[in-house]
């Protein structure tokens, strides 16, 4: 469903992805771990068609995605992005949210496809009129799901979609996109620095380092410890050591 | 005791009427590294305002005693409030991108600091900003002192606050999700970093996280505040056997790297925990 190739982006002279490459199958996740600057986000984002300088090769279901995409991809691909704080307008309301990109494509029936949107985050119907600030940090999250899923895509890119959440929240999220992968057949890339949301959620993970992906494996292999880059082995040893209570 | 918090109760005013956020909050810091845990909301953050009495004026305070060595902060001045505030307690925020000024370079924040509470000239100032960013195990001081806090990492800015902090040898120093808005190996690293300084410099610590484990790991009791109430007081080595369906709730639903679910568990909050 997804391939990326060779993927290099810089900024200035600087390059901050250095070749990157995965493929992902229909219905699968693919979850990419690292610390802040290593480039996970902006491999994202470049996916996401936000940043225009990179080379290589993206391509979403066999075929290769232009540098300037054309308005028919984000149909197929949408993004949610870490911080609904910031991700949605403050002085427009969730419908007015929510129409948009209906809206710009041209669909039909908006009015059903914000109800039906609404109650597929199990947000009530009442939401819909309220402004972001009226909504606790896990609905506007749940919004800006809502927000990418009205496009109908095949394709969801989830930039640390529940690190500005608490506990509690991040709980429901999770879930909510676990049910939704599996009632809409959705494949994933899942970015963040949790590797405990990322196993829970990805059968497939990418570690990256500076730049480049330094592994690939199996969430059993990164649960089981079987690891064989260093930087994957000390993130796992920090995330078993500051999981369990001391 | 360093600081004594006896039946803590914050209120808000708005138009109308009272809205109360801190409901009888009780703590005790002496030998003990004390923590306070809780989701967003409950009022984690106001307690450790309060301390320094640093609320909206809109905001009452009212305690059975509140009290740093001694000092009953209810009846203070402003005038000792400012000898405690910053000097005899430190504060650590949660994100550096906001509490650091981005146009003045790293040196001459930190060096004010410094002069704020100790005087001196300018170059003194400077001079002792690039000690302390030594302290805090910057590798090479003054190549960070002259940078402005847009061009360091996150966990180097967070090393500068406490270096900032750090500057009127403070016997008290209160972290108020300091490594939040941190990667999980930088996150080490400034816990690390702050659990050495406190018991070098012995300080007192009041560490406010909403991440239960990681509190477990540092501090040596922890408080489960909701809703403005503790919930639940106990030791962290006794965490797992906690009692309280609250604590026990936000433990559970936090996935697990070796102990993989399908679903997680979403916590159920019961009104009966606000009347208990």
């Amino acid at each position: 469903m997804i391939d990326v190739e060779n993927l290099r982006i810089r900024f200035g002279d600087r390059e901050v992805v250095k070749g990157v490459s995965f493929s992902v199958k229909k219905g699968d996740s693919f979850g990419i771990v690292g610390e802040s600057g290593s480039g996970k986000s902006t491999i994202l984002r470049a996916m996401a068609g936000l940043n225009e300088s990179w080379e290589g090769r993206i391509a979403f279901g066999g075929e290769p995605a232009a540098l300037k995409r054309p308005p028919g991809f984000f149909r197929r691909v949408q993004m949610v992005f870490q911080d609904p704080y910031g991700s949605l307008h403050p002085r427009q309301t969730i419908d007015r949210i929510l129409s948009e990109l209906p809206l710009v494509h041209g669909m039909d029936n908006i009015d059903k496809r914000i109800v039906q949107a609404l109650s597929d985050v199990a947000l009530p119907q009442a939401a819909r009129f309220r402004f972001p600030h009226q909504l606790s940090g896990g609905q506007r999250q749940r919004v800006a799901i809502a927000r990418a899923l009205i496009a109908d895509p095949q394709v969801l890119l989830l930039d640390e979609p529940t690190s500005a959440l608490d506990v509690s929240v991040q709980a429901e999220i999770l879930n909510l996109l676990s049910d939704l992968r599996e009632a809409r057949n959705l494949t994933y890339i899942l970015v963040s620095h949790n590797l405990a949301v990322i196993a829970h959620l990805c059968g497939q993970v990418g570690v990256m380092l500076n730049g480049e992906m330094v592994e690939q494996l199996s969430a059993q292999d990164l649960r089981a410890g079987k690891t064989s880059h260093a930087h994957t082995t000390e993130l796992r040893m920090l995330s078993v050591g500051l999981e369990e209570p001391a | 005791m360093l600081v004594d918090i006896q039946n803590l109760r914050i209120a808000f005013e708005n138009r109308s009427s009272w809205f109360g956020a801190g409901r009888g909050v009780s703590l005790s810091l002496g030998a003990e590294k004390p923590g306070i845990v809780g989701e967003r909301g409950p009022g984690k953050g106001l307690t450790g305002r309060a301390l320094r009495k640093l609320l909206p004026a809109n905001a009452a305070i009212t305690a059975d005693r509140l009290s740093f060595d001694g000092i009953d902060l209810l009846a203070a001045s402003e005038k000792q409030m400012r000898q405690i505030r910053g000097k005899r307690a430190g504060f650590i925020l949660q994100d550096p991108k906001y509490s650091l000024n981005p146009v003045m370079n790293i040196g001459r924040q930190v060096a004010e600091a410094w002069r704020a509470h100790k005087g001196g000239s300018k170059r003194q100032a400077l001079e002792a900003a690039i000690h302390l960013l030594d302290q805090v195990k910057i590798r090479n001081p003054r190549e960070v002192a002259a940078s402005y806090p847009h061009e360091v990492s996150g966990g180097m800015g967070q090393r500068v606050m406490i270096a900032m902090m750090l500057a009127p040898d403070p016997e008290l120093l209160i972290a108020d999700e300091p490594t939040s808005a941190l990667d999980a190996t930088v996150q080490a690293e400034i816990l690390r970093l702050i659990e050495e300084l406190v018991s070098e410099r012995n300080m007192g610590l009041i560490l406010i996280s909403h991440d239960l484990p990681l509190v477990s790991h540092f501090c040596d009791r922890v408080a489960v505040m909701y809703s403005g109430r503790v919930m639940e007081e106990l030791k962290a080595s006794e965490l797992l056997n906690a009692r309280h369906p609250y604590t026990k709730g936000l433990l559970n639903c936090m996935p697990s790297l070796t102990h993989p679910r399908d679903r997680l568990p979403v916590l159920n909050r019961d009104a009966s925990w606000l009347t208990a």
